[in-house]
């Protein structure tokens, strides 16, 4: 047995030095962060995003519920960064609070869609023959979709509320992830390492979980990033279109949304929360484009 | 006589698709927890005039004998009525439809037109101030909402220069112009980002040299030799554009006011008019898959080992 091992891992050391992973992830992520300055600061915006998110209650000194009369639709100022709103209160506040349920929007339905898609995509790829055929046909289905409009239907059956957006956008996501995880296998099907666990009688889930899965995980953490942001982007559009998050929860879509009809004499109230919305797209689209470039030997145009 | 028969055949193996995409709407509508006519009639409607919705819905019925009438019906063009207008849902559709074709059409010009040429600027210049202007301009368009860059254009051109109408349809094709820019800035992002690479990828090419040994110029070589194999993978990505841009037609609609089907849609579901929905959101997956089908057919016309693996 210690013979078959150590032969197994002399070849897929080989096998890696041929296709350029022989660094680890570690080594080629610290790299990334040397070269790739505007990724690193994307990181680094949405770690202070998150943070202040999380500690606006004793960051801020007012309160997002309840306004005060007497600053009513004020343009942004030393007390107020953001300017207030129509019931006083403070937008950079408001636009903090909110940034807790936009950013959890970008982050658990795009983990539930990677479940559901990674399951699915490596099975079809795995398998082959009918299984392959038909999850692969019901992801043509779900793709043929304007994702918007079947996130719309979706949240128009289940009704409001923030766990069935997180629903809809994981149902609305899961077809393009299951395509990637299946080619990702069926092109790690055909290595001679899969092959040769294959030949000495490892079984197909174990195959899956030590050599699938792992090889996968590149390409995989890539799309996540990638994903997050049109993610956040539907919750928005949703939330803006009024069939999203709803009051008395908060979300920048919905605040876009609130603050439209003082759009002419108080734009900052609906441009905050989209510039927010901007900012986090494009540091999660930097992030995502320099994790392509140090952690996806596929993708990598250097 | 082959581009014939794989035309017919992709035709073909598109139905399936198109009778999966109503079947799921069909089932999320009607078999996902939440029951459409309590949606429809508020939580507190009777029970007996829930029945009684029910059967002249047809609702009565097992849900595969309501699939079968009403995929048979969308054969012969009857989508149902719309509960809210009282009309036949595809003489509602008919009428909204125009509006975003023309939106849709104008935005997606946008996109390419602007999406190729930056492309091509940003590749020939690569690494120079020109090709960084190029990409930063095409991922600010993948990033930027596109309610934020509607009702930015809304407020500055409109309402404060007063260049264009606000919104509605009234004064003709110069209406479409905001919406159109705001709805084609983020796919002609996405464009461009793939002209680029993928027309760097085709440059280094052998042909591109035995057209620049024989006396092409750059941009000789450019326009004629690599942009219609670069346009391949664009020709995809353009068709893939065209889902989204119907999904922020739905957006833009509503910011300019245009009655189109996304404002459509809107009505259908503030109006608790499945129908309409249903039908409307089917109208508008079978102009993705149509667009698909158009893209598929381009690409076997401008790759001919496309054609013969066919």
């Amino acid at each position: 047995m210690a013979l078959f091992k150590s032969k197994k891992d002399v070849l897929s050391a080989d096998l890696a030095s041929q296709i350029g992973e022989s660094e680890g992830m570690g080594v080629r992520l610290r790299r990334m962060a040397r070269k790739n300055k505007l990724a690193v600061a994307s990181a680094v915006f949405l770690v202070l995003l998150v943070l202040a998110a999380v500690f606006v209650p004793v960051l801020s000194p007012y309160d997002a519920v309840n306004g005060d009369a007497s600053t009513r639709l004020q343009a942004p100022s030393a007390a107020h960064w953001l300017g207030t709103d129509e019931m006083g209160r403070d937008v950079l506040t408001r636009l903090l609070y909110g940034a807790r349920i936009s950013l959890a929007v970008g982050v658990v339905p795009t983990m539930i869609s990677m479940i559901i898609g990674v399951a699915l995509g490596v099975i079809a790829g795995y398998a082959g023959g009918k299984t392959d055929y038909i999850i692969m046909r019901l992801a043509d289905v779900m793709l043929a979709f304007p994702s918007l409009l079947l996130a719309m239907v979706i949240m128009y059956t289940l009704g409001d509320g923030v766990m069935n957006i997180f629903l809809a956008l994981a149902l609305v996501g899961w077809a393009s992830v299951a395509r990637v995880a299946r080619s990702e296998t069926i092109s790690l099907k055909e290595t001679e390492y899969v092959q040769a666990a294959k030949s000495i009688g490892v079984k197909p889930g174990r195959i899956i979980r030590r050599h699938i899965l792992p090889n996968c995980l590149p390409a995989l953490i890539v799309l996540f990033t990638l994903n997050i942001p049109s993610a956040i982007l539907s919750e928005s559009s949703l939330s803006f279109l009024g069939v999203g998050i709803k009051l008395p929860n908060s979300s920048w879509g919905l605040m876009v949304n609130m603050g439209r009809q003082f759009l002419y004499n108080a734009p900052w109230i609906s441009l905050a929360p989209s510039a927010a919305i901007m900012l986090v797209v494009l540091s999660c689209n930097f992030l995502g484009d320099g994790l392509r470039d140090a952690l996806d030997p596929h993708l990598n145009n250097e | 006589m082959s581009t014939l028969k794989s035309v017919i055949r992709r035709i073909l193996s598109s139905i399936p698709v198109l009778i999966g995409v109503v079947l799921v709407i069909y089932l999320i509508l009607r078999i996902l927890p939440g029951n459409a006519i309590l949606t429809m009639m508020g939580e507190h409607a009777r029970e007996e005039v829930v029945q009684q919705i029910s059967a002249e819905l047809g609702l009565d019925k097992p849900w595969y004998v309501q699939f079968w009438v009403y995929i048979t019906g969308l054969f012969t063009g009857d989508m149902g009525t719309s509960i809210k207008y009282h009309k036949p849902v595809s003489e509602l559709i008919a009428a909204y439809f125009p509006v975003t074709i023309k939106l849709s059409v104008l935005a997606a010009l946008v996109a390419w037109v602007i999406g190729i040429l930056c492309g091509v600027i940003s590749a020939m210049r690569k690494d120079r101030l020109a090709d960084r202007l190029g990409m930063g301009f095409s991922l600010l368009g993948i990033s930027v909402p596109v309610f934020m860059t509607a009702m930015v254009l809304q407020y500055l051109l409109a309402y404060k220069l007063k260049w264009f109408p606000i919104q509605g349809t009234k004064e003709g094709l110069i209406c479409y112009v905001l919406p159109a820019v705001a709805l084609g800035w983020s796919s002609a992002g996405s464009v461009a980002r793939l002209t680029r690479s993928t027309l760097l990828e085709v440059m280094q090419s052998d042909y591109i040299d035995t057209a620049r040994a024989k006396g092409r110029s750059v941009s000789g070589a450019v326009v004629f030799h690599a942009l219609r194999n670069a346009m391949i993978p664009v020709i995809t990505v353009m068709a893939i554009q065209i889902s989204s841009l119907l999904s922020g037609a739905v957006i833009t609609e509503t910011i300019f006011s245009l009655p189109g089907i996304g404002r459509l849609c809107i009505d259908a579901i503030s109006g608790r008019d499945v129908p309409l929905l249903q039908g409307s959101v089917i109208f508008a997956t079978a102009l993705v898959i149509a667009g698909n089908l158009v893209a598929d057919c381009l690409y076997s016309v401008l790759d001919p080992r496309i054609r013969k693996e066919g």
